[in-house]
Order: C-alpha cells, then sequence, then structure tokens
C-alpha cells in the first residue's frame, strides 16, 4: 500500500444556479493577465451546448486523455516518440477560435469622441490584436442558457451520441449547468503529456501543477488533457492550470470558486488513495467499470491498517482526521452519490458530480397526491435524459446514474414526510430500499446537502509545514512572488503596438 | 589531386586579399567572441531568466501556415546540422578510410545537403511571410524574432547557393581539408586560420553570418534550442514532488 492524500471537491449540480460568480473570482485572482484574457480556469457551461473551448469533448478531434488497447494503457495523442516528432506542429491542439478571441469596448470614444447627431458606442475591440471587432461571433459563454437554441445545442458531443431526439421548444427542453476546473487527476495525462517533465503532481495533497520555470512551451499538455483545462498563455509562452488555489488551501481555506460559490455547490476535503492501485483501476477494459476501479483505489480513513500506513508514509494526524470528516468522502465513496466526470478518460478524476434531479417530474402534476412508488417510474422519465447524465458522468451506463438519482429521490420523499408529512411510511420505506440507503444516511445527506454550513463544506488541513524544514526562517519577510511573476515586469499588451 | 590544387591557387589570392591582421580577426577572434557570447549569454540567461526559457509557439494564433511552414523549416534544420556534424566534424580521412570516394561524398552532400538546405529556407520564408501577413501573429512578434528569421534565411541560403549553384557550376569545393580542418582546430584551441585564407568568399560569408547568428542565440527565441527534450521517451509517465522537492532552486 502506497497511501497519499488528495483535496478533492465534489460540486452538486442541482444548486448550481449559474451565476458564473466562481468564474469571475477566480479570473479575478488568477488570469486577469495579458495572455491570458481567454483563459477560465474555472467556467460555467451550459449544457446541452458545446462548451468551453468548443467541443472538448470530441476526442476524435483533440485526442486528450488515455486509452486502453492491445492491454496497455497509452496516450491517446500518442506516445513519447510520436510527440517528438510532432514538437513542431501539434496536429490536435485547438487555436484560439476555439476558445473565443477575447476583446473589451473602445470606452475612451466615449468621452474623446466627437460631438455628433448621433449616440457615441464604444466598439469591441479585439485584446489579441488591438483593432476593432465589428462583429463578435463567439465568446465566453456565448451560449448560456440554451441562448444559442437548435442552432448550438447540436454542436455538444454528448448530443450526437443520444438516441431520442432532443426537444428544443422552450416547454418541452432541458438545461443543466456543469462548472468545470481542473480534475487535479489520480492519472494525469497532462503530467505524462509534458516533454519538459514540467507538470506534476504533489505529493502530499495531489494538486497538479506546472512548474513556470521548466515549461519549455511545447504544448502537448494543451489538448493531453481531456478536459482542456490546461491552457497556453501567449504571453509568457508558457502553460498555466488551475492549480487549486493553493496558498489557500494551504491556509486551509477553500479555492476561492467555493469560497464564493452563490449556490453553496461546492465540497472539499481529503481522500486517501493507494497510489500503487492507480495504473491498474485505469487500465480496466470495459469503461463502465472505470468508476468502481476508482472507488477501489481509495481507502478507508477509519481502517486502523489505513492509518497506520498513512502515518508510515508521513501523513499527519490532521490530514487522517480531515480524511475522516471529509465531504468528499461521504458524497463519493460512502454514499455514492457523487460521480467522476468523464470517467472513460482514463485519468481518475478527483472533482466529482452530484447529478441534478431538480428538472425531473414535470408529468407530476399534483404532487401530494403522489403515491411514494410513483417516484420510481419518474426517475426514469426525467426531463434531463439519464443517457445524457450517463455520457458525462458514467461513460454510458444509465444505471449508474439510476441509482443517484433514486438516492436523491429517496432524501427528499423522507424529507418531504419528515418535514410535511403525508407520506406513506410503508411506500416511503419500500422507496428507501429500492434506493438501498436507510433514514439514517438520507437524514446525514440532507443535513449536507441542504443546509450544510461552511466548516462541514470545507474540511481543508493546513499544508505540511513540518516538511519546509528550516529554510523558511530566512524567507521572512520577503515577498513571496517577487521574482516568480512579476506582475509589471514580464508583461506587455499589444495595444500600443497595435494601433 | 584537383582540390589541393585548388587551394594552391586560391591561397595565394585570398592572402592578398585579406591582410594578416585581418585573418587573424575573421578566423580566430570573430569565432572565439561569438562563441563565447553565445556561451556565456546562454548560460547567464538560464540561470537567472528560467522564465524567459521557452519555445515560443504562436499554434493558439494560426496552425495552417505553420503546418507547412514549421515542420519544414525544423526537420531541415535537423538535416542541416547531421549534414554539417558530416563535413565539418568528421575528418575526410575517415570517409577515405571507409572507401568513400570525394565525387560520391560530393554527390551526396549537393543533394543531401541541398533539400536540407531548401527546406530549411522555404519553411523559414513561410514562417517570415505567416509573422509578418497574420495579425495575431504580426502585432506580437518582437524585433528579435524577425532578426532570428531573416538571419536563418540569410545563413542557410547563402549554404543552399554554394551547395547548389557555386559547387556545381564554378567548382566542387574540397571543404572538408579547409572549413572542416579549421572548424575542429578551434575546439582544441589552436587555430588554423591559414587554412581559412583560400576559401572562396562565399563559403567565408557563410561562416561569419553563422557565427554571427550563434552570437544573437541568447538574445532570442533560438534558445529553445537547447532544450529539446530528448530525455522524455526515458522519464516515468506520472511525474510526483513532494513538498520538499518543489521549492525554488536557488542558484
Ligand atoms: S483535468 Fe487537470 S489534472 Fe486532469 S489531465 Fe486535465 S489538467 Fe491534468
Ligand atoms: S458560483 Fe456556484 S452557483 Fe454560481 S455558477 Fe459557480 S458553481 Fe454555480
Amino acid at each position: 500500500m502506497n497511501v497519499k492524500a488528495q483535496v478533492a471537491m465534489v460540486m452538486h449540480l442541482d444548486k448550481c444556479i449559474g451565476c458564473h460568480t466562481c468564474s469571475v473570482t477566480c479570473k479575478t485572482t488568477w488570469t486577469n493577465r495579458p495572455g491570458m484574457e481567454y483563459i477560465w480556469f474555472n467556467n460555467v457551461e451550459t449544457r446541452p451546448g458545446p462548451g468551453y473551448p468548443k467541443r472538448w469533448e470530441d476526442q476524435d478531434r483533440y485526442k486528450g486523455g488515455w486509452e486502453y488497447s492491445n492491454g496497455k494503457l497509452r496516450l491517446r495523442a500518442g506516445g513519447a516518440l510520436s510527440k517528438l516528432a510532432k514538437i513542431f506542429y501539434n496536429p490536435n491542439m485547438g487555436t484560439l477560435d476555439d476558445y473565443y478571441e477575447p476583446w473589451t469596448y473602445d470606452y475612451r470614444h466615449l468621452i474623446e469622441g466627437e460631438r455628433s447627431d448621433y449616440v457615441l458606442s464604444a466598439r469591441p475591440k479585439s485584446m489579441i490584436t488591438g483593432k476593432y471587432i465589428d462583429q463578435p461571433e463567439w465568446g465566453s459563454n456565448w451560449d448560456d442558457d440554451l441562448a444559442g437554441g437548435s442552432e448550438v445545442v447540436p454542436m455538444d458531443p454528448n448530443v450526437e451520441k443520444l438516441q431520442e431526439h432532443i426537444a428544443m421548444e422552450y416547454e418541452k427542453t432541458f438545461m443543466m449547468y456543469l462548472p468545470r476546473i481542473c480534475e487535479h487527476c489520480l492519472n494525469p495525462s497532462c503530467v505524462a503529456s509534458c516533454p519538459s517533465g514540467a507538470l506534476y503532481k504533489r505529493d502530499e495533497d495531489g494538486i497538479v501543477l506546472v512548474d513556470q520555470e521548466e515549461c519549455r512551451g511545447w504544448r502537448f499538455c494543451m489538448n493531453g488533457c481531456p478536459y482542456n483545462k490546461v491552457y497556453y498563455n501567449w504571453n509568457t509562452h508558457k502553460a498555466e492550470k488551475c492549480n487549486f488555489c493553493y496558498p489557500r488551501t494551504e491556509a486551509g481555506l477553500p479555492t476561492i470558486c467555493s469560497e464564493t460559490c452563490v449556490g453553496r455547490i461546492r465540497y472539499i476535503g481529503v481522500v486517501l488513495y493507494d497510489a500503487d492501485k492507480v495504473k491498474a483501476a485505469a487500465s480496466v477494459e470495459d469503461p463502465q467499470n472505470l468508476y468502481e476501479a476508482q472507488l477501489g483505489c481509495f481507502l478507508d480513513p477509519f481502517d486502523p491498517e489505513v492509518i497506520a500506513e498513512a502515518r508510515e508514509a508521513g501523513i499527519n494526524d490532521e490530514w487522517i482526521r480531515s480524511a475522516q470528516e471529509s465531504p468528499v468522502y461521504k458524497m463519493a465513496m460512502k454514499w455514492k452519490i457523487a460521480l467522476p466526470l468523464h470517467p472513460e478518460y482514463r485519468t481518475l478524476p478527483m472533482v466529482w458530480y452530484v447529478p441534478p434531479l431538480s428538472p425531473i417530474m414535470n408529468h407530476i402534476t399534483n404532487e401530494e397526491e403522489l403515491s411514494t412508488d410513483g417516484y420510481i417510474p419518474a426517475v426514469d422519465q426525467m426531463r434531463i435524459p439519464m443517457q445524457y447524465l450517463a455520457s458525462i458522468l458514467a461513460a454510458d451506463d444509465t444505471e449508474v446514474i439510476r441509482r443517484v438519482l433514486l438516492k436523491l429521490t429517496a432524501m427528499r420523499v423522507h424529507m418531504r414526510s419528515v418535514n410535511v408529512g403525508g407520506v406513506d411510511e410503508l411506500a416511503k420505506s419500500r422507496l428507501l430500499e429500492e434506493a438501498g440507503i436507510d433514514t439514517e444516511t438520507v437524514e446525514d445527506m440532507a443535513r449536507l446537502l441542504g443546509v450544510s454550513k461552511y466548516s462541514e463544506r470545507f474540511v481543508i488541513p493546513t499544508g505540511r509545514r513540518e516538511m519546509d524544514g528550516d529554510e523558511l526562517h530566512y524567507e521572512q519577510g520577503a515577498c513571496s512572488i517577487e521574482d516568480l511573476a512579476p506582475p509589471e515586469g514580464m508583461t506587455t499588451y499589444p495595444f500600443e503596438r497595435g494601433r | 589531386m584537383p582540390a589541393e590544387a585548388n587551394r594552391a591557387d586560391l591561397s595565394a589570392q585570398g592572402g592578398e586579399k585579406m591582410g594578416e591582421m585581418g585573418e587573424i580577426f575573421w578566423w580566430v577572434v570573430f569565432p572565439y567572441l561569438t562563441l563565447a557570447i553565445m556561451i556565456v549569454g546562454s548560460l547567464y540567461r538560464f540561470a537567472y531568466n528560467q522564465l524567459s526559457w521557452v519555445a515560443p509557439s504562436t499554434e493558439i494564433f494560426e496552425k495552417k501556415w505553420l503546418r507547412i511552414g514549421s515542420p519544414l523549416f525544423h526537420y531541415g534544420l535537423l538535416f542541416a546540422f547531421i549534414g554539417h556534424v558530416m563535413g565539418m566534424v568528421i575528418p575526410i580521412e575517415f570517409y577515405r578510410g571507409l572507401g568513400i570516394s570525394d565525387h560520391l561524398y560530393h554527390d551526396f552532400a549537393i543533394y543531401g545537403g541541398g533539400v536540407a538546405g531548401l527546406m530549411v529556407v522555404a519553411g523559414a520564408v513561410i514562417l517570415l511571410i505567416r509573422k509578418m501577413t497574420v495579425d495575431r501573429v504580426r502585432i506580437h512578434a518582437t524585433f528579435a524574432d524577425f532578426f532570428s528569421v531573416i538571419s536563418l534565411i540569410i545563413v542557410a541560403g547563402l549554404g543552399v547557393y554554394i551547395t547548389l549553384v557555386y559547387n556545381t557550376t564554378v567548382l566542387e569545393y574540397e571543404y572538408r581539408t579547409t572549413i572542416g580542418p579549421w572548424f575542429r582546430s578551434l575546439f582544441v584551441f589552436r587555430p588554423q586560420y591559414e587554412l581559412m585564407t583560400a576559401v572562396p568568399f562565399l563559403f567565408q560569408l557563410h561562416v561569419i553570418t553563422a557565427f554571427a547568428l550563434f552570437a544573437s542565440i541568447p538574445f532570442t527565441r533560438l534558445v529553445h534550442l537547447y532544450s529539446v527534450p530528448v530525455h522524455y521517451p526515458l522519464r516515468a509517465p506520472q511525474q510526483y514532488r513532494s513538498r520538499s522537492r518543489y521549492r525554488r532552486k536557488r542558484i
């Protein structure tokens, strides 16, 4: 056993209101520099839709993640030698147009423009070339809230796979939000794709980072990540990615996206896993078994043997305690209501999702009179097609989604009977049985998902300073970012030159 | 031996053209000076400016032209490099020992070197046009970027010209008895500058411009040539770093 700790996240999609607060706070924290205008470490996409970058799930094109063929796990975009051969031109990498050309507005014209009979307007101006863009055609969240309608929805690779026709009429269609950050995978293909070895996974908390000094800008990580969550900063010519706000998590604080999440959909906690099992778990043949295989990598933080091994591996008691109280452990491993995003990419992602329940049961007109048994078939006839959710969260295995939705429905029915009453007890217990959970679990779930406080949603131990040795004393009073990323030193804005 | 004969009469000419001091400057001082700038400059930049040490790709902005230009240019350069090792580093005696006639060698060098050189020039011209015409690329290109591409076109263009045109029309020049030994003599610190005096002017110019280009390496995007990730196939796919290892290395 090779015990490692991982800080992981769960997002409860039912509660996401699509407000983009997370994206904006992330942007103002990390990506508001020249070269990074188009970059959103956190983005919230409306599904069904193409996402950001466009059609990132189309792995025939981007060739991200791993594939299992002839008994071997290999990078879909090709191994080391074929990468070296393609280093001068990476055929699978997207361009700015797959994201969008960022722009600002010519506000100055509003103040300095000549007096005229018409109202002055601020024309959009590219932040890449400094030239006017007369008609922006795509932008971040251009398709927010299905606002591309029947033109944009079919661009969703998951929709292409669906058997049934998706209704686009306003009263019949469906919609959900999918907030995305880097998954801080257990088997990160971005790391394996980097020719320089600049990307790495931190041993003690699993955060995946790019060493800015070692990155040489070879760009294979960009499309090597199947989630397209490594970005190319055109100004520094280096890769940058979500860093799980490590300066915050090291201080025991949640990431900025989680801290500011309006819907309180995000949960952060520690998970212990066995690093020796990772490769085998990523190499199971049937993609539908990847979810179970990944679950098999996680360790029970209450098991005395695991605790002993963890201590042996240098994991301190604060981290072990955090793993025991971890909301992620509860939702993903104990209750099994959170699922990994696209497990078929074989990177073993560590940001999991509780699938949304809300828009179901649109045909239930009078919930008062509904017999509890009626909920079970209702789960199968949701407004969001189960195949659609399964395509995103379960490698097309609808049974996995069904089990989770049943649990969430059972929770809803039980809490209704507790708070409002009027539910047939016998039928309710049948529902709980079908969902495979007991009332105690259901009430725990309802508390964590519904009303949990900050300290329950975020259980984050502080960084392991004991590993730093004595050196930090000498750094006292120094500015930590002084020569690492001088915000004004190495950046250039193109505007002046572009004009 | 025709090559030897050539050398004899050209040496008389060359010697007249350039005074002794001039010869020492161009074939001793200048190469050492440029190589010193290249080495010291590169080391300095590597030690103090890792953040700028990149292959500054613009693939994110434009990839249609890049798709043709970049592989053509880079692979051409790779072949040309191998060709120069064959001509400059490996002594002529080696080939003769193997029984490869001078004529056979030159035929190979003209075809192989010509193709490689043409690839470099064509690729670099495509990249230059791309750099000048694609807005997104041009606006972010610096003086150094243009400087590198243009000087590469000049150096490689001269190389192609002497390989394909001069060698086939004027004379099949045996650089392996003059430029080659001179080049090697630089590295044992006994520069035999007199070997260069008789070399045809275009060859001399190719050498001088090439050394000037070497000197510019630390100041341009060309530094990425030192970082070809040849170790990639050998390393483990997954990289873990522990807190005690990922702090900044102090230099
Ligand atoms: S999601 Fe993050 S850790 Fe996983 S492959 Fe992509 S960039 Fe790497
Ligand atoms: S802040 Fe929270 S609720 Fe708002 S979009 Fe982001 S994840 Fe959703």
